[in-house]
């Protein structure tokens, strides 16, 4: 009898639970509407529209490799499946044509779709949560302004039971606190209007924070960096790796411009990130690299002098005669290989964005691991179409992986005063055979062809 | 000036099939002009009465020649530099003289072997030389013709000529040397020439596969990169980094010690290394540039607003057209600005040449496109009678116009004279290609016209700003490497020239009906960056500007842009390449899909040349103003045909050239200097943005004059896209290069 | 210093510093005319050779790391008496204005055939890329190379390269 009560009491309180839970988590659908016209809207606000859809990078992820803008259709893989982007075309079958500016703030600020089902953060609503109502309306506005493109997105590939987007509320419930932003009081207005954009719109940590086991960024780790598509986003906190600090003229020019001379080029998703910072405004990407500045801190005394050495180095090359020549020092096969392939470009004689960095001054040789110098190195930096951009060979075919080795461990050695890494062979050989799959962007954000569909690597630690 | 007024020629007496074709050529006028007249030089004085450049050249045997043994040399003064002349003039020749064209060895521009034509330019390789093959091949046939008549003692006209022989009607058979003499060959050519009738044609107006493509792509030696002479050495210039920059110290000691260096050459500013292996001369080079100091140079103009500044720098005004009256009555009128910046030659192969001293004479091997003139601004140069300079003409990359060939081989020449005895092969950096190759000039040209009650265009003013386009050697002073002489050469001062093939002014003036005009040239002497001829000259921007125009006059008219261009054309042959091209493009005024549109332009290039019509539809991203040529459709009537594989190719490479030049180029600059050193820094069309089809109709015109062919499509392209642009997006740009920025820009969000 | 090198299937002893870019090495050593300097810096594609199947800049590849690999150069492909099916397609198509550029576009459209026989338009146009062409050439590369793939898949002995 007890057992009986006591079962049914658990069957009760579950269902309380479920009702609860299901009470919680169901939103309402939204009236389909008809959209604006393009002439009822302020042309300023679609200008600003225009402004923060750059800053929110709408469309590296809602457009597919030779795609149309904002059609949908690319493919996420993630630790739980792959997720296909929306079409947020202002179509009306296949798009967003019959959504609300309600609708489009709910799917904003609560991530939640017009139908009321829950969106998977894929979609970064635990940024875009921050977003003011006002900027909304400019993005609704703008995004309902675009070209109508008839797409069906293919389905989400989720197993059971991630592909039931009411436990998504679960998911929320345990990591997701609703915006919007709300300015920190005796802050500097940059500060707040940085940490608005970056936190929000432009959603870096999505990026640039490790992620636990469900796919939540993890708080205490913020900005610590992660690894993208196979791409290493760097730690842009105090552990930024980079040799000379970055301060908020470098950042903010590095961030519009998508090259910096003293600290190299924007390339893997950063390329399409840097390329759509151009088109925002001055003040807001100055805003977000005074933010960030903060964030990273005031460099230490110890790494300032590091940071002088560097410089120091880097200066006394490209000065020095040309040319070290092989067997000279005998450093082994990385050095040769290094001084024939790659001194030619990156002693600095021609800065960045037309030459090589200096390696001195270069993050990636100091990054946890290698990743980003083989994906480079493989894959070169394509020309972007019909702009002048940085542009760097494709050594795969070139250098087999024994060579590719060499030279990575050769690099670090010379150029990093951090440990040798530990993972190189591991890397390197898993790339080369194709188990690291590498997207490759050009300078102007696009991808290059042949088209890699974007992933994110998994598992996630 | 107005064109020549040309009689009605006797062509028009064609017998069909079987006949041949007297043409007479009394009545040559100035266009066959030669293209590039050294600056300074009055307008040239009408040709005398032999076809082409006979009349610089009148001997038989100095175009054709045949042993006793039957081998057959043809000479000509023009080059091959990838427009496919070569074998156009072999089928030419090989048709008038009824043999195989395998049976003729062809020599190209030597100036120890071939006549003089000036240079291989202005698409006149066809008009001007192929015409006097073509009349020399037939007089010589009608001589070994003659010759055997005499010998058997039998009319000429019994007689025919084929495959070498020349055969009677029972059979037999003399062939071409057992019938040849000097004397019969070292004659002058006559006025007169037996042409063979077009349906006569064995090899002329075929496709005939290029004789050069199988080296091409097998490897074998064609290019002068590819020359090796028996003890050659490598050479690197190190120029400085700005022109005019004087060399003030030099330590060559170090280089002197690098392995396999066999000279540092210095000649008051003219610096350079050669060593014994390539890889040595460019270590060489490299460590020679960080040996050398340099003086400040020329200073460079501010960029900013640079081409809208053209307007106002010194200029000299030249009347390019005028007729009728201005101010004429108007309903609506239409005004803009256009400009095009310097651009680049951009040869894939940077400039080279091999020199070599010896017994007193200099031997340039060289892809110059013109050997003669470069010879003597070399002789001048090296302070040499011009016959102790040798200079023979050998494929490189393509030139496009004046690129940096002249002045490789100035480099070579001169320090051939350091290492007497062995070949120096003297290479250019693709840096120093970006860099010192002459450009395509920047020009600012306005449209000021007006329309007309019935919706034709009444009055049309055109003014262009531009400096000289062609600074080709000429003089040593054109050279880089005596201006940096010690007793330095100076570059000679530009002058104005008005002249019917044109120049900066080159298809100034519309070809449409338009009953009061005025066309000036506002030339500009001063050159801040050094310029010269590129592909089409004048005739880019100016088409540009003129087809742009004709279209919102169009609108203006409310008019269809094609209906509209026939509305104003009279000459028969253009309307045909407007309808041809309007009809292969299934041109209408259907709606196309959102940010698709289509445009249409035309132009007669140098308005004596061929005819071409283009339409083209463009697709335009409005997200990022990216533009994608989708389809294009050209027709083309270049007269008589050669080669009509060649015509097709010449005119798919200009339509793809120009749409790179339109969409992506220009020079950069900053006051140190060029900043565009590279295909980093000056980016131009790639595979991922060539247009999905090009299709090229020929017009054809059996019988009529040869037309140059191979710039026809450098004018309308960038009007045809302007144009496309405006269809798609409702806003005209009038500022080349049409970055995605610029577009954006324009189309707004 | 001596490198030994394999090209078209010839083992040999090149006097040459190990630094040489192979680029040099071929035309100065080897008189091997069809790779061809266009930029130096790998920016062009006219230098591109095959190494070991794969499509390989040979201006910015040392000599050293060529020890015990294979190199193919267009010369490999075929000789003007017996053109390979890449070559006879491109005379075919005539594809070729200054032909400057030509070689290297033949090798990247050989190791991309040889490694997808049935690849389509625009897969060979998104992997020309890296290859200039000033001519304007390319409607007509694009047709060769299909043609050569076409060719390639008919014969599928004639197809290979060493």
């Amino acid at each position: 009898m007890t057992l009986l009560r006591i079962v049914l009491g658990l069957v009760f309180i579950l269902a309380i639970g479920t009702a609860a839970f299901i009470g919680y988590a169901w939103h309402s659908r939204l009236d389909p509407i008809d959209p604006p016209a393009k002439a009822s809207l302020d042309a300023k606000l679609l200008a600003r529209g225009a402004e923060l859809a750059a800053i929110g990078n709408c469309n590296v992820c809602h457009t597919a490799p030779n795609g149309e803008a904002f059609a949908g259709g690319l493919g996420i893989p993630t630790p739980f499946g792959t997720i296909y982007s929306t079409n947020i075309t202002p179509d009306l079958e296949t798009g967003i044509g019959r959504w609300s500016e309600e609708a489009f703030s709910r799917a904003m600020r609560k991530g939640v779709d017009r139908e009321g089902r829950h969106l998977y953060p894929a979609f970064p609503y635990d940024h875009f949560t921050l977003v003011s109502d006002e900027d909304n309306r400019a993005i609704y506005a703008f995004l309902m302004t675009r070209k109508s493109v008839s797409a069906k997105s293919p389905a989400n590939q989720l197993p059971f039971p991630f592909n039931v987007r009411m436990l998504l509320a679960g998911w929320k419930a345990l990591f997701f606190r609703e915006g919007p932003y709300l300015p920190e009081n005796g802050r500097p207005a940059e500060w707040n209007r940085g940490r608005y954009l970056a936190e929000g719109l432009g959603h870096c940590g999505a990026c640039h924070t490790p992620r636990n086991r469900l796919g939540a960024e993890i708080p205490d780790q913020h900005f610590a960096g992660a690894e993208i598509e196979n791409w290493t986003a760097y730690a842009i906190n105090s552990g930024s790796p980079a040799p000379l600090p970055w301060d908020v003229e470098s950042l903010a020019s590095y961030l519009r411009h998508g090259w910096h001379d003293r600290h190299g080029v924007s390339r893997g998703p950063m390329a399409p990130v840097t390329a759509n910072l151009g088109a925002a405004s001055e003040a807001d990407v100055k805003a977000i690299a005074a933010y960030v500045a903060e964030v990273m801190g005031r460099p230490s005394k110890e790494r300032l002098a590091q940071s002088e050495a560097a410089l120091a180095a880097a200066r006394q090359e490209r000065e020095a005669a040309p040319l070290r020549r092989t067997g000279e020092t005998g450093n082994g096969p990385g050095e040769a290989i290094f001084v024939s392939a790659c001194q030619g470009c990156h002693d600095g004689r021609r800065p960045p964005p037309f030459g090589g960095l200096n390696l001195h001054l270069s993050t990636a040789v100091n990054a946890p691991n290698a990743q980003n110098i083989i994906n480079v190195t493989l894959y070169g930096l394509p020309a972007a179409k019909g702009e002048p951009s940085a542009m760097m060979p494709a050594y795969r075919g070139v250098l087999n992986e024994n060579q590719l080795v060499a030279l990575l461990d050769y690099m670090r050695e010379r150029f990093s005063k951090q440990p040798a890494w530990t993972d190189t062979r591991e890397r390197v050989s898993s790339t080369l055979r194709g188990e690291r799959r590498v997207p490759v962007y050009r300078m102007d954000g696009t991808t290059h062809a042949p088209p890699e569909t974007s992933m994110r690597t998994a598992p996630w630690p | 000036m107005t064109r020549p007024d040309r009689k009605r020629p006797t062509r028009r007496s064609v017998i069909a099939g079987g006949g041949s074709i007297v043409v007479s050529f009394a009545l040559l006028s100035q266009a066959f002009a030669q293209e590039g007249e050294v600056q300074g030089a009055a307008p040239p004085q009408p040709k005398p009465k032999l076809p082409g450049s006979l009349a610089d050249d009148p001997l038989l045997d100095a175009w054709i020649r045949i042993d006793a043994d039957g081998a057959i040399s043809v000479f000509t003064g023009k080059a091959e530099l990838g427009q496919g002349v070569k074998t156009a003039i072999l089928q030419i020749a090989a048709e008038e003289l009824e043999v195989d064209p395998t049976a003729i060895r062809l020599v190209t521009a030597d100036t120890g072997q071939t006549p003089n034509e000036g240079y291989t330019a202005g698409s006149q390789s066809i008009q001007n030389s192929g015409t006097t093959i073509r009349h020399a091949a037939a007089q010589v046939r009608e001589l070994l013709i003659g010759q055997a008549a005499a010998r058997w003692q039998i009319p000429a006209d019994q007689l025919r000529a084929e495959n070498g022989k020349v055969i009677r009607s029972d059979g037999q058979a003399l062939d071409y040397g057992s019938l040849v003499s000097t004397e019969i060959m070292h004659v002058e050519a006559r006025p007169q020439s037996r042409l063979k009738a077009p349906g006569s044609f064995r090899i002329m107006g075929k496709p005939m596969k290029r004789v050069d493509i199988p080296a091409k792509v097998t490897g074998t030696p064609i290019y002068v990169q590819d020359m090796r002479l028996p003890g050659m050495v490598h050479a690197r210039v190190v120029r400085p980094p700005r022109p005019g920059a004087t060399l003030t110290a030099l330590d060559p000691s170090a280089v002197e010690r690098l392995p396999g260096v066999v000279a540092v050459v210095r000649n008051g500013s003219f610096l350079a290394v050669v060593a014994e292996r390539e890889f040595q001369a460019i270590q060489a080079m490299r460590l020679l540039e960080t040996a050398a100091q340099w003086s400040e140079g020329t200073k460079f103009p501010n960029p900013s607003e640079f081409i809208q500044s053209l307007k106002t720098r010194p200029a000299q005004q030249g009347v390019v057209a005028e007729r009728g009256q201005p101010g004429a009555a108007s309903a609506q009128s239409f005004q803009a600005t256009f400009t095009r910046p310097y651009q680049i030659h951009g040869s894939i192969g940077p400039s080279c040449a091999v020199a070599l001293l010896e017994s007193g004479t200099t031997r340039i091997w060289s892809h110059t496109q013109g050997v003669f003139p470069d010879r003597a601004a070399i002789a001048e140069m090296l302070g040499v009678p011009a016959e102790q300079v040798h200079v023979v003409h050998v494929e490189g990359s393509g030139c496009y116009g004046h690129n940096g060939a002249d002045d490789a081989a100035a480099d070579a020449a001169l320090i051939a004279q350091a290492v007497p005895g062995r070949p120096v092969r003297l290479q250019w950096m693709r840096e120093q290609e970006h860099v010192w190759e002459p450009y395509g000039p920047a020009m600012l040209t306005e449209v000021r016209a007006s329309l007309d009650q019935s919706g034709r265009i009444a009055e049309w003013n055109y003014d262009l700003w531009s400096n000289t386009h062609s600074t080709r050697p000429g003089p040593a002073g054109s050279l880089i490497a005596a201006q940096s002489l010690p007793a330095a050469f100076k570059a000679p001062p530009a002058k104005l020239s008005i002249s019917p093939s044109g120049n900066g002014d080159r298809n100034a003036v519309p070809l449409y009906t338009i009953p009061n005009m005025r066309v000036i040239w506002h030339f500009l002497p001063e050159m801040p960056l050094r310029v010269s001829a590129l592909r089409a000259l004048g005739a880019y921007a100016n088409v540009f500007a003129i087809e742009s125009a004709m279209d919102e006059l169009a609108l203006m008219a409310n008019a269809d842009p094609v209906e509209f261009r026939l509305r104003h054309m009279d000459d028969p042959r253009g309307r045909a390449v407007i309808e041809a091209a309007a009809d292969g493009f299934g041109w209408s005024r259907d709606r196309l899909p959102d940010g698709r549109g289509r445009g249409f332009a035309f132009a007669r290039y140098k308005n004596l040349a061929a005819y071409l019509a283009i339409a083209l539809e463009i697709e335009v991203e409005r997200e990022t103003g990216r533009c994608r040529i989708l389809r294009v459709v050209a027709a083309i009537d270049s007269g008589e045909i050669v080669n009509p594989d060649g015509i097709r190719n010449q005119t798919e490479g200009g339509i793809i050239q120009a749409a790179s030049w339109t969409l992506y180029e220009t020079v950069t600059f900053d006051e140190s200097g060029i900043t565009s050193t590279d295909w980093s820094s000056y980016p131009i069309m790639r595979f991922g943005s060539v247009p999905e089809s090009i299709d090229v109709k020929i017009v054809e015109r059996p019988g009529e004059p040869f037309l140059g062919t191979g710039e026809a499509a450098q004018g309308p392209t960038p009007a045809a896209i302007a144009n496309a642009i405006r269809h798609a997006t409702g806003r005209r740009l009038y500022d080349i290069p049409f970055r995605a920025e610029k577009v954006k820009a324009a189309i707004g969000v | 210093m001596a490198v030994t090198l394999t090209v078209n299937g010839r083992t040999q002893q090149v006097e040459a510093d190990p630094e040489t870019p192979l680029l040099y090495v071929l035309r100065d050593h080897l008189e091997l005319n069809g790779a061809k300097y266009g930029c130096g810096i790998g920016q062009c594609g006219s230098c591109t050779v095959m190494v070991d199947g794969e499509a390989v800049l040979s201006c910015v590849t040392p000599v050293l790391l060529l020890e015990g690999r294979r190199v193919t150069t267009v010369e490999g492909l075929g000789t003007l008496e017996k053109p390979g099916p890449m070559q006879q397609a491109f005379i075919e198509e005539q594809a070729a204005q200054c032909g400057y550029c030509i070689p290297g576009m033949m090798m990247r459209a050989q190791a991309l055939l040889q490694a997808d026989p049935s690849a389509d338009e625009a897969t060979i146009r998104a992997h020309l890329e890296p290859n200039l062409c000033r001519c304007g050439t390319h409607m007509r590369i694009i047709k060769a190379v299909m043609r050569a793939g076409e060719i390639m898949r008919h014969n599928p002995q004639s197809g290979g390269a060493s």
